[in-house]
């Protein structure tokens, strides 16, 4: 017997995702037609912030822990790839690979010890982690220290005859769209595996997850370890956007942004992190250009989310009914 | 004894000891369950039963002692490492997962215990022996009508049963249940009973349980806990004319009912 509720993705469930990417790889020609070029930029870094939003709701999100340390992985990310060029190491596929192991080891060093606390202690260790890292790059003179590191040449992938250079705005545009899609293709393919179910049950109630047989502490510290590398490949492609990395990509209120996303976009939703990146920045864009206070008005629409739309942006067309599993 | 004390018991439990800085609440406790048996563990409040149960479920670590069951020593074993070994069991205030329908919670459960970590990315929805066997415990349950039901939707009677199932879906070979009729009302008390009753065809039970009455007409054996010592084990009708026991634990309960 067919169980209750599948639901198989049917033509109107792939309506949607295949029309975003459409849109999304068709928007530099639109930008160009208008000779709004200048946008590219801005869209960019909307993928780039959607990447790192979506890995920080895979933590946050899906497996309910509260961390607040995500831009340890998305500073880290961006480091490595900037230490590397500064050094001379310019193969995209090596900044990738350095990228993920090395944001995946520290991940891995920070969950298994934070993941051994729960509620506040926790966030506050998640936190610590992050701000230990902060001061470090603040202290390393020798790559820019407080002042940060710029770099003029960016990654560089050959396929073979063909040079994809990420200084390219275009290159890199598509570069981070792949990426983007990439991991929300996986999203949406975690969330109804049994994995992934067991993921959202330990979300739930994790004590009870872990009596049922479920080993919950393994299970998280894949999660965080999966997120902080996609992370960190956030931050190794904002680092060839920006040409720069600073500490501040380090800094807690890097994280709370990440968070804001998170939960503007919508919690535990497949596009959460990318409607959340969305709004976030165009937001920005609109109310810098017609007020001087824009983050106190981003503010006022962040309470308005919390309080009116507890599934976030997402969660405004996608009304579910009861509570269900994917 | 009413068992044969030569039989290998499945639960074998020897000078288990729980510390909260000075107080003693697991004290030198020695426990065995055989297959087959519904052991009831009785105690006044605070007696130290739900310590006792949090150290063999796992969720507590044990300062001495050794917890045997089915033939391994997993004293220092992790919870869901017990819970695969066939150890199960239910909690106190119950715990379900609320963003999950009731036939969800269910194949979660069932989905627990059969961890092939190569299927793990497979949908579960397309697993049609994980929720045929959920169906199956359902209909047990007395809840097929409402698999696709959420949690909120439910009785208390309904989530105390589900509480219940929830446990017994990993097929163990002990279950623990902790207080499985706590406020419940006398019709539904009734209900539990009978599920308890179909439950003990499959597996050994460790019961505990306020209901001293429904105690003495499910038990094989009783042990009673108070002040985090066994003070009495045995069949029923010994324990319920033990003068230790009258004095430490039924007499209070008189008193309080």
């Amino acid at each position: 017997m067919a169980p209750d509720q599948a639901k198989p993705l049917g033509v109107r469930g792939a309506l949607l995702p295949l029309g975003a990417v459409a849109v999304a790889i068709a928007l530099p020609f639109v930008l160009r037609a208008l000779g709004l070029d200048f946008y590219l930029s801005l869209a960019s870094r909307i993928v780039v912030y959607a990447i790192a939003a979506t890995s920080l709701n895979l933590v946050l999100g899906y497996a309910g822990l509260v961390s607040f340390g995500h831009a340890a992985f998305f500073g880290l990310g961006a480091y490595v790839t900037a230490i590397m060029i500064s050094e001379g190491v310019q193969s995209g596929p090596l900044h990738l690979a350095a990228t993920i192991g090395v944001t995946a080891l520290a991940a891995f060093v920070i969950g298994a010890i934070s993941l051994r606390t729960r509620g506040v202690y926790f966030i506050m260790i998640t936190l610590a982690f992050a701000q230990m890292l902060f001061y470090l790059a603040n202290s390393v003179k020798g790559y820019g220290g407080d002042e940060g590191l710029n770099i003029r040449v960016r990654s560089l992938f050959s396929l073979g005859a063909y040079l994809l250079d990420l200084k390219n705005p275009l290159a890199l545009y598509y570069v981070a769209l792949a990426v983007l899609v990439l991991a929300l293709l996986a999203l949406a393919r975690f969330a109804p595996s049994r994995f992934g179910r067991a993921v959202l049950a330990l979300r739930d109630d994790d004590l009870r997850a872990e009596a049922l047989g479920f080993p919950t502490y393994r299970y998280k510290l894949v999660v965080f370890v999966v997120a902080g590398a996609l992370g960190g490949i956030a931050g190794a492609l904002s680092v060839n956007l920006q040409g720069y990395v600073s500490p501040n990509a380090l800094h807690w209120t890097q994280s709370g942004t990440l968070m804001v996303m998170v939960i503007l976009g919508g919690v535990a939703t497949v596009w959460g992190g990318l409607a959340g990146a969305a709004v976030l920045f165009l937001l920005q864009e609109v109310l810098a250009s017609t007020t001087e206070h824009h983050e106190f008005w981003t503010g006022w629409v962040l309470l308005a989310v919390v309080l009116f739309a507890r599934q976030g942006i997402v969660g405004l067309w996608t009304r579910r009914q009861a509570p269900s599993l994917p | 004894m009413t068992k044969d004390a030569s039989a290998t018991p499945l639960l074998d439990v020897r000078g288990l000891e729980k510390r909260f800085g000075g107080l003693v609440a697991t004290d030198r406790v020695d426990l065995r369950v055989d297959p087959g048996e519904i052991h009831a563990l009785i105690g006044p409040n605070g007696a130290g039963k739900t310590t006792l149960v949090a150290q063999l479920g796992g969720q507590l670590a044990s300062d001495r002692g050794t917890i045997v069951f089915a033939g391994a020593d997993i004293t220092a074993w992790p919870t869901h490492r017990r819970a695969r070994h066939g150890l199960a069991r239910s909690f106190q205030i119950t715990r379900l997962f609320r963003s999950a329908s009731v036939i969800d919670n269910v194949a979660l459960a069932v989905q627990a215990v059969s961890g092939g970590s190569l299927a793990a990315w497979r949908p579960a929805r397309r697993d049609t022996a994980l929720f045929e066997r959920a169906r199956e415990l359902l209909d047990t349950l007395g809840l097929d009508s409402k698999a696709a039901h959420s949690i909120d939707q439910l009785s208390h009677g309904e989530r105390r049963a589900l509480e219940v199932g929830m446990t017994f879906a990993s097929r163990p070979r002990l279950m623990l249940l902790d207080e499985p009729m706590a406020g419940m009302g006398r019709e539904e008390s009734t209900r539990m009973e009978a599920l308890i009753g179909v439950v003990r065809q499959q597996c050994a039970v460790l019961l505990i349980e306020h209901d001293v009455d429904a105690v003495f007409r499910l038990a094989d054996r009783v042990s009673v806990l108070v002040g985090g010592r066994i003070v009495a084990s045995g069949t029923p009708a010994t324990v319920r004319s033990d003068p230790a026991v009258i004095a430490a634990y039924l007499g209070d309960d008189a008193d309080a009912a």
